[in-house]
């Protein structure tokens, strides 16, 4: 394999990573600030809150695991690895 | 590529990276990738046996198995019946509950069980969902599934809400039929994968309690990706009947 590519493929792979954590970390941190601003608000809805709060977070989690999936093809599943 | 020490590391005995690496079979001229094989089966036969044993003696009064099955398929009706409403979630729960236990049971059969004991000359027993095939052939079975929702509902005025609210938006429609089945595919396989992953590397750095969180959540993700994938696929067959 050519030295070039590789080194692109694992700068790329880090870069993936760490580009896809910032989007969806500001969103957890806001969906979280949010509920704990709900439970204080109405501590009886903890519960539900709680669920959705879950629920939501897994959905923003994905967008990082997508990331984690390209930089994971670019290290084991190279397309320009010949 | 990588160091060599990446591959045989004296630490990770109990969880090596190998991804891509596969136990392949050939089946009548097919080829299937092994592990994933016999951990699916070990998974539909534990599922099989639990109904069966929750099944058997129906009494009245539940006890034991029967209890047990009651309160799952009470979650997996509430799912149903949450995203579908009253009129629809009936003839829906077999579908959503068998992907909510599939996924549930695969992601917790490769969280709890000690499938490295077992050692294999290629590839290693794991989440069975760690393997894309398998989240694709999910993912597409949704896909089948909700059209079959909405064109048996509709019939061929389904198609019309490719050209809703406005026809300008009839590609963006279009390409949400294929962006849905991607996304969930990818989001339980990078989920189950990443779990593994980090374990294995923390597994490398520190083989001794440090990664026993780490494994608590992963069980803990493996149950809300499979909650996930089952609402997901419950609301896009919602969508379509609306």
């Amino acid at each position: 394999m050519d030295s070039i590519i590789s080194a692109a493929s694992v700068i790329a792979a880090g870069l993936s990573i760490g580009l896809a954590a910032i989007g969806p970390g500001i969103g957890q941190g806001n969906a979280a600030g949010q509920a704990v601003e709900g439970i204080a608000r109405q501590p009886e809805a903890e519960n539900k809150i709680r669920g959705t709060l879950l629920l939501s977070l897994a959905f923003m989690e994905a967008l990082t695991i997508y990331g984690l999936v390209v930089a994971l093809a670019l290290l084991f599943a190279n397309p320009f690895n010949s | 590529m990588y160091p060599d020490n990446f591959y045989s590391n004296t630490f990770t005995l109990l969880a090596e990276a190998e991804v891509g690496q596969h136990f392949y079979w050939n089946l009548a001229g097919a080829l299937v990738h092994g592990q994933v094989l016999v951990v699916i089966w070990f998974v539909i036969l534990f599922l099989l046996t639990v109904s069966i044993l929750g099944t058997r003696k129906i009494s009245q009064i539940p006890n034991g198995w029967q209890n047990f099955t009651e309160t799952a398929l009470d979650f997996i009706v509430d799912i149903a019946r949450n995203q579908l409403g009253e009129s629809f979630y009936r003839e829906w729960i077999p579908f959503i509950g068998t992907l909510f236990l599939f996924i549930f049971g695969c992601n917790w059969a490769g969280a709890i069980i000690p499938w490295k004991l077992i050692a294999l000359p290629e590839g290693e027993f794991a989440a069975p969902t760690n393997d894309i095939n398998t989240t694709v052939a999910l993912a597409l079975l949704t896909s089948i599934a909700y059209f079959y929702a909405g064109l048996s509902k509709k019939g061929l005025g389904y198609f019309k809400r490719y050209v809703q609210p406005i026809p300008l938006l009839l590609p963006i429609n279009i390409l949400e039929d294929f962006t849905k089945p991607l996304s969930l595919s990818f989001r339980l396989f990078g989920n189950v994968l990443a779990d593994e992953l980090t374990i294995t590397v923390l597994t490398g750095l520190v083989p001794l309690i440090i990664p026993l969180p780490i494994m608590v959540l992963g069980v803990f993700a493996g149950s809300v990706q499979a909650l996930i994938f089952s609402t997901l696929a419950a609301a896009y067959i919602a969508e379509a009947l609306e």
